[in-house]
């Protein structure tokens, strides 16, 4: 009985202590958005949509860094999006199997989680330094980079939920492949397409590593792509760890402004694909 | 039908050349999709050799410099242009190690919760919310260990460390100095937030790959939950839960933002891990804008290529269990 007993016992400290990891986890990701939302909505106001970054002391904004992170951000998704598209398209209709994949797969699973701030000493070597000068492009480029294996694996995995049944049916009608692949695969895996691309800009969208030395930063109002552009990120960054307090408190509205994007991005992310599980 | 057909031989070979032309577009537009899908696939390779290929070039100038001897070497002086990998490497390796330490049993722990006691209503959400943790932007992370979680430590966590272990042998130099709030543990600790989702969400995965017959069988014996857990579903799941954590590994290795907002960027080694000190993302992020004189720049790249080299080494192997535990479960 009292080995039953101790049996019982330890199960529930250990069961106990699972439970305390969970909350404890749980409980981070309330300190740190309270944090966010207590400090960062004490600055909120219009003037951070309205103004630009301005020097310490005066009442700036961050229109300038919303614009060059939405711009990047845009210039990211639009190069990134077609390569990883295409190249999960090929690994899970044409090259089902071929040693090829396996390989890209490998790769692409690196790269996922391979240090951004190695992508931004990248495009700094063959962008920025070939170039002469820090530019919008290059920061865009580097996101792309970014964006390529979040979207290729999303479509491969996509992919490959669709039943091989409809494309048969479809090549039984006599499509060709492209169209089969075109009209029916991507059709099919739509909503798990759109999830990725989300996914991708959600990840994106905070990304600082890969901004510092490709874009830079910049103090003012910018739409030249060939010269450096402000962003959200970098601007955090630099404002964080400046001395004066109304850079610190434009720092932490920017980080609210992000994390909301973040956050909000992933749940529509998900919402769309468990949609499409249920059907 | 037949009639209408005959009747108009003309529309006949009309028809047969449309549909010859149609099939020549059709094979076409395949060979072209095929080839441009294919080429998108083969640029993703091309795309870890251009970054390899660069980085080695743009770090030539250090190691000729250097050699073997940037990775031993602790000085890093940009005036007299002398630079040293050792405490980068020594700082990375140290706030990972941290790192790791706190999040694999908090991770698992969370991951035993989500498959074997948490009610099925709130599996999901609870899930979601720690998914949710792995989404936030590192540079938060960063601006919150800065302003809320480091002064937090400087007023209790460091206090309570140096009072407790300050006189102790052995661990007197650990935990030896001032309590700064910003150091060497403070990143490992924003790290462990950091990385807890990833080794969670993938111990999850693979736990729920376990056969459920296996588990019933065990409880069926009188198995309690931990005794289940721990004869049946860690045996089981074993390289998964190591490939989760090399996963959470490569990921901590490599995190720039958060590390360098509480690391103190301090290119020295300290035997207390209270000390500020600095990891190769935290340099390379600090000094690269302001880098002058080619042998500095080199000395950073070279750093982020020792980065790469490490981390991708990590994610391989965690890559290959993981890939090893999918094979099981297809």
């Amino acid at each position: 009985m009292s080995l039953y007993e101790a049996r019982k016992r330890r199960n529930a400290i250990y069961m106990g202590l699972s439970a305390g990891a969970a909350g404890l986890g749980l409980l981070m990701l309330f300190l740190i958005l309270f944090a966010l939302v207590w400090n960062g909505l004490a600055g909120l106001g219009l003037n951070v949509f309205t103004q630009m970054t301005s020097p310490p002391g005066g009442t700036g904004g961050l229109l300038n860094a919303i614009y060059g992170s939405l711009v990047m951000t845009f210039i990211g998704v639009a190069i990134g999006t077609p390569v990883g598209l295409l190249a999960g398209t090929y690994m899970a209709e044409y090259g089902r199997g071929t040693k090829l994949v396996t390989v890209v797969r490998f790769i692409n699973d690196i790269l996922l989680s391979a240090p951004s701030i190695v992508i931004g000493l990248f495009v700094y070597e063959v962008m920025v330094r070939r170039m002469g000068h820090f530019s919008a492009v290059a920061g865009g480029v580097a996101l792309a980079i970014i964006v390529v294996p979040v979207v290729l694996r999303t479509t491969e995995d996509m992919l490959l939920l669709v039943p091989g049944a409809l494309r048969e049916a479809a090549s039984a009608l006599g499509l060709p492949r492209a169209l089969v692949i075109r009209h029916i695969a991507y059709k099919a895996a739509r909503a798990g397409l759109l999830t990725g691309v989300l996914l991708a800009i959600a990840r994106v969208s905070g990304e600082t590593a890969p901004l510092l030395f490709t874009a830079l930063n910049n103090q003012f109002w910018s739409t030249d792509l060939n010269a450096p552009m402000a962003n959200l990120p970098v601007v955090i960054f630099q404002f964080a760890l400046s001395p004066y307090k109304d850079w610190q408190q434009l720092a932490w509205t920017g980080a609210l402004l992000i994390t909301l994007a973040v956050l909000t991005l992933s749940i529509v992310a998900r919402v769309i694909a468990s949609r499409r599980t249920l059907k | 039908m037949t009639d209408l057909a005959l009747s108009k031989p003309v529309a006949t070979a009309d028809a047969a050349t449309r549909r010859a032309s149609v099939l020549r577009r059709f094979s076409l537009t395949d060979a072209v999709f095929r080839n441009v899908t294919r080429a998108s696939a083969i640029l993703v390779l091309v795309m870890l050799g251009g970054v390899i290929i660069s980085l080695i070039e743009g770090a030539l100038p250090a190691i000729r410099a250097f050699g073997f001897g940037f990775l031993a070497s602790e000085s890093w002086n940009p005036v007299t242009e002398k630079f040293g990998a050792l405490s980068p490497i020594y700082g990375t390796l140290v706030t990972s190690a941290i790192a790791m330490l706190i999040a694999t049993p908090i991770g698992i722990g969370v991951a035993i919760f989500l498959t074997e006691i948490c009610p099925p209503r709130l599996r999901r959400p609870i899930g979601v919310a720690i998914e949710l943790l792995a989404g936030i932007p590192s540079i938060i992370y960063g601006i919150w260990g800065l302003f809320v979680f480091a002064p937090f430590l400087q007023t209790t966590l460091q206090p309570f460390l140096i009072s407790t272990f300050g006189n102790v042998p052995g661990l007197q130099t650990l935990f030896a100095g001032p309590p700064y709030g910003i150091g060497i543990l403070t990143a490992g600790i924003v790290l462990a937030i950091m990385v807890l989702p990833f080794v969670a969400s993938i111990s999850r995965d693979v736990f729920e790959t376990v056969p459920s017959v296996l588990k019933e069988a065990a409880y069926g014996v009188g198995c309690t939950k931990w005794e289940v857990v721990r004869k049946v579903v860690i045996p089981y799941t074993r390289i998964g839960v190591i490939g989760g954590f090399m996963l959470g590994l490569g990921r901590a290795l490599g995190e720039t933002m958060a590390v360098t907002f509480v690391i103190g960027n301090a290119h020295k080694i300290s035997g207390s891990i209270l000390a500020p000190g600095t990891t190769i993302s935290a340099s390379i992020a600090n000094e690269f804008t302001e880098a002058d004189g080619a042998l500095y720049t080199a000395s950073l790249i070279e750093l982020g290529l020792i980065l790469f080299g490490i981390t991708f080494v990590v994610l391989a192997i965690s890559r290959l269990m993981l890939m090893r535990i999918e094979k099981k479960k297809g």
